[in-house]
């Protein structure tokens, strides 16, 4: 399979698996999120993301702790209670180059975070906004999040009766245009498409089902580890072609679907349901809609159209990073502020 | 034929001292005529100002503009019109009712209101039959009609017919049919008057000299000027009265002049409500651009969470405050100065802010840039403090001097200067003492550049830590770094000759102030020594303003008195001589105000 060709002790930035590396965690032993952040430095290893250009961005929860976990060379801003994304949304306005990782939880998002979650749907950053979505509040000892099964048990007994928020669904309606579901338990896929949502060029949300092994990993909830590995549907075989990988064009590609992404590198998907089509923004709100019946958990890509251009680009700021700009670019000449007082005269 | 009734016969002339107030229905187009009232009298050479009295509405709600013309340059609201234009049914009535002894009235000849205050001129006038033969087209009546009102002021007054045009010019400057429209009603107007009026009052203007070089701005545009002028690069905002319309003239300034081969040196955006434009400042700000936005102080409550957190974290951006009446929708479109200790204590677990406090446009200019430096200097959130009265009403300035100091970015390590370092920094080390770090911007090309932010406690290297000895030593820093503030921001403007009395205001109560004390000295025979703050923290000299004199006012716009509130808390040995003079009511305050309430208190003393 294309792009799985054993990663060489260095990467094409220069860099060591190591200088990936970040603190180490202070989560629970066993818990979901840290199976996220090995995959997430194997990816940014292996997609050779130059550490300096990438910034790490959260909010407040267990999930939000995570960015200390790894690439400690990049730059890192824990914020506050659901408010990552305008956080995000101003690093970028200053410096439009930089590539984003925001890490959430489904309570930073879903619950005191959903104002800024919707917003920052619409707007198209460079950031993968990773929810690690566990359904319950780690930090706070075990209290239900919005994105709770109808029917799921807190570890007590107590019983969620209100429908649950599918992110995925929202991102897509908002207008996200790479959206996937992933289970941290399936690192193989998760580490696939954590390569293409670096690579892509655009706001991807990837809500990852991150079981909580202390508050919600009992019999009754949705969002254990035995509930997923019984209920994961895994709808793709997911596959990441770097940019310089010179010998995928010759690959007999079978039914496999090739989506180019931004920096030259590829994502394939070979659908295991031939007639789901990820780029069908329809077909992904029925897919959600239909699993919301049947309890089953579709994993792998469930939106991902072309790239489209970024906020950013509608903005019509100049190509280098406003906080680059010096004096001379910043400061208008006098002519204009005579200009601007004889119309007031 | 219309006539006029005199209370009292013609006895003096009164030049270039008078009040104007226009009573119309919101949403009705007086604005454009009540500005070209006040320009004619600007270009005439009289000092004036003018104030825009009006509801929460946009259409319907009654409205007022005030104007003051005054050739000693006393342009403080007053409580009582001179010359009274009711433009309004619904409201004339009253507008009538509560007009002062003498008053001179000009209303619609229908509202038969000749019966009403005998003791007032009256000048009744047929608008509505006017209008209908000043302007054929019934479609547009309703936009002109307020022009004939204009046209009848400057018959009566003495307004310079040709400065009036001008004024209609630059007023709808481009717009060349509404020109054509406007003018011949103004004129139409005016010799309705002429034929048909008789002199009756004592009011006249005069040309006269007391503009030169002065403009007539709106205190939003010109913190927005100073903003631009000053690098502002990310803006992002939640539209809140009466703030909107400062990033909305920045947004224009910014597209007219700070392109750059057809792009923006800048990015104005538009957020979700105040607390994402809160944190796109925080964003923005810790990514090393120039942040502002503009709130009030409803923004302000919803902004403080990230306020604190930029305070802890050590991140630089401007939040200008138009701070109007009240909590929630209060009078949202009433001034106060009602946000002062909500500002410079906003947030939780101990912060203090810079906070910068403008009473002129011109002030308001210099600040917008200065605040910016103070934000990267000093790597914190640093406020505009300005109100509605100064940021949308129309003042008579002085020309702004174009900015020649260089942007002040603080203490910031590029790629070479942590090549020179060997990569031997930590972000909250206070190396030189002062309590202000070093930082680097994310992006920088250094391996060695990042650090990790966060609001909770960290050592001096930015690293994770609840130890008790590192978050006191981080707070002692901070302390230290407000401390140096202290003696960066701008100093208070002291006016001092021994008095034992003193007087400390603020912003817009300025021009009350200044008229106020001119009144108690040649009418009252009190003397009293001023000082206005302009900043906060207060510098040595506000120190030695307290401790100079045997009392001293506090002049503020609010009911609890927060000025000296705050000056009882971080000055408290001088808390025994201050006293308050407190105007609460949502208007601008009078001289008349501070008078009364000075002369009680001295005669107490």
């Amino acid at each position: 399979m294309a792009g799985t060709t054993e990663a060489p002790s260095t990467n094409k930035a220069g860099l060591q698996k190591k200088d990936y590396a970040g603190s180490k965690s202070t989560l629970c032993v066993g818990c979901g999120h840290d199976l996220i952040t090995a995959r997430l430095i194997d990816a940014a290893f292996d997609n050779s993301l130059k550490p300096e250009n990438l910034v790490k961005l959260s909010g407040i929860g267990c999930s939000s702790k995570t960015p200390a976990y790894f690439v400690s060379r990049s730059f890192s801003f824990n914020s506050v209670h659901g408010r990552m994304p305008s956080i995000a949304t101003g690093t970028a306005l200053a410096n439009r180059n930089l590539k984003m990782i925001g890490v959430s939880g489904d309570g930073d998002t879903a619950n005191i975070g959903m104002g800024q979650f919707v917003h920052v749907m619409r707007r198209n950053l460079n950031m993968v906004y990773i929810v690690e979505n566990n359904g319950v509040y780690g930090l706070t000892k075990g209290q239900f999040s919005a994105t709770a099964d109808k029917g799921s048990k807190l570890k007590h007994g107590q019983v969620n009766h209100m429908h649950a928020i599918d992110l995925c669904a929202l991102a897509v309606e908002l207008g996200c245009g790479f959206v996937a579901r992933l289970f941290a338990g399936n690192t193989k896929m998760m580490k696939q498409v954590l390569q293409a949502a670096l690579a892509y060029k655009g706001t991807v949300l990837l809500d990852i089902i991150s079981p909580c092994v202390t508050f919600n990993n009992h019999e009754g909830s949705t969002k254990s580890f035995p509930w997923m590995k019984s209920n994961e549907l895994a709808m793709q075989d997911i596959g990441f072609v770097p940019a310089y990988d010179p010998h995928y064009e010759e690959m007999d590609h079978g039914d496999e679907r090739v989506i180019k992404l931004g920096d030259g590198s590829k994502i394939t998907i070979k659908a295991l349901d031939k007639d789901y089509d990820p780029a069908s923004r329809t077909g992904a709100l029925q897919l959600l809609a239909q699993h919301h019946e049947s309890g089953k958990v579709p994993t792998g890509v469930i939106y991902l159209a072309g790239e489209t251009p970024r906020f950013v680009d509608h903005l019509g700021m100049v190509d280098v990073p406003l906080s680059s700009l010096k004096e001379d670019a910043l400061r208008p000449a006098k002519s204009v502020l005579d200009e601007v007082m004889d119309s007031l005269a | 034929m219309a006539t006029a009734q005199a209370a009292a016969p013609q006895t003096r002339t009164i030049v270039n001292d008078l009040v104007l107030h226009v009573a119309t229905a919101n949403g009705s187009g007086s604005q454009t005529s009540n500005m070209v009232l006040l320009r004619t009298l600007f270009q005439m050479g009289i000092p004036i100002s003018g104030k825009n009295l009006f509801p929460s509405n946009i259409q319907g709600l009654p409205t007022w503009f005030t104007i003051r013309a005054n050739k000693d340059g006393w342009i403080a609201r007053k409580q009582d019109a001179d010359i009274v234009v009711c433009m309004n049914p619904d409201t004339s009535d009253e507008d009538v009712e509560t007009a002062r002894k003498g008053a001179i009235l000009i209303y619609e000849e229908t509202l038969n209101l000749a019966g009403k205050r005998p003791d007032c001129i009256h000048y009744a006038v047929p608008f509505k039959k006017l209008i209908a033969e000043a302007c054929p087209d019934v479609r547009l009546r309703k936009l002109v009609i307020n022009m004939l009102y204009v046209g009848v002021c400057a018959q009566l007054f003495n307004f310079d017919m040709d400065e009036v045009r001008k004024a209609i010019s630059t007023q709808l400057a481009g717009k060349q049919k509404a020109i054509d429209l406007n003018v011949p009603a103004v004129e139409f107007g005016y010799k309705w008057a002429a034929e048909n009026l008789k002199k009756a009052d004592p009011y006249r203007v005069e040309r006269m000299d007391g503009n030169k070089g002065k403009i007539i701005i709106e205190g939003n545009a010109a913190t927005a000027l100073g903003l631009m002028f000053g690098g502002v690069s990310v803006v992002p905002w939640y539209p809140i009265t009466p703030s909107s319309s400062l990033c909305e003239y920045l947004d224009e300034y910014l597209n007219k002049y700070r392109i750059q081969d057809g792009k923006r040196t800048f990015a104005v955006v538009q957020a979700e409500d105040e607390i994402a434009a809160a944190g796109m400042l925080a964003g923005a700000g810790w990514a090393g651009a120039r942040a502002f936005t503009s709130t009030s102080g409803p923004g302000i409550s919803l902004m403080t969470e990230i306020i604190g957190l930029a305070y802890f974290a050590e991140i630089p951006f401007v939040i200008c405050n138009v701070a109007r009446t009240g909590p929630s929708t209060g009078l949202p479109t009433r001034t106060m100065q009602g946000d002062l200790i909500s500002l410079f204590y906003a947030s939780h677990g101990d912060t203090k802010h810079i906070v910068v406090i403008p009473s002129t446009p011109k002030e308001a200019f210099e600040m917008g840039g200065e605040a910016l430096n103070l934000a990267e200097e000093f790597q914190t959130p640093v406020f505009i403090l300005s109100d509605l009265d100064l940021g949308m009403n129309y003042w008579m300035s002085d020309r702004f001097d174009y900015p020649t100091q260089p942007f002040r970015r603080g203490k910031v390590l590029d790629k070479e200067a942590l090549d020179k370092l060997n990569g031997q920094w930590g972000r909250y080390r206070d190396v030189d003492g002062d309590g202000v770090a070093y930082r680097t911007y994310p992006g920088t090309d250094h391996p060695k550049a990042a650090y990790f932010t966060r609001g909770t406690g960290h050592t001096p290297d930015a690293a994770y830590s609840e130890k008790p000895e590192h978050w006191k030593a981080n707070m002692d820093r901070l302390a230290r770094k407000f401390a140096t503030a202290k003696n960066r921001v701008p100093k208070p403007e002291v006016h001092s000759n021994g008095h034992a009395a003193g007087l400390i205001y603020f912003g817009t109560t300025t021009e009350a102030v200044r008229e106020a004390l001119a009144v108690l000295d040649h009418q009252h025979g009190l003397k009293l020594d001023l000082c206005r703050l302009r900043a906060f923290p207060f510098t040595q000299e506000v120190e030695d303003f307290l401790h100079s004199h045997e009392r001293v006012y506090v002049v503020e716009l609010n009911r609890d008195g927060q000025m000296r509130m705050t000056l009882n808390a971080e000055l408290p040995r001088f808390a025994g001589k201050l006293r308050s003079v407190l105007h609460y009511d949502g208007m601008p305050l009078t001289a008349d105000n501070v008078v009364q309430q000075v002369v009680s208190m001295e005669r107490e003393k």
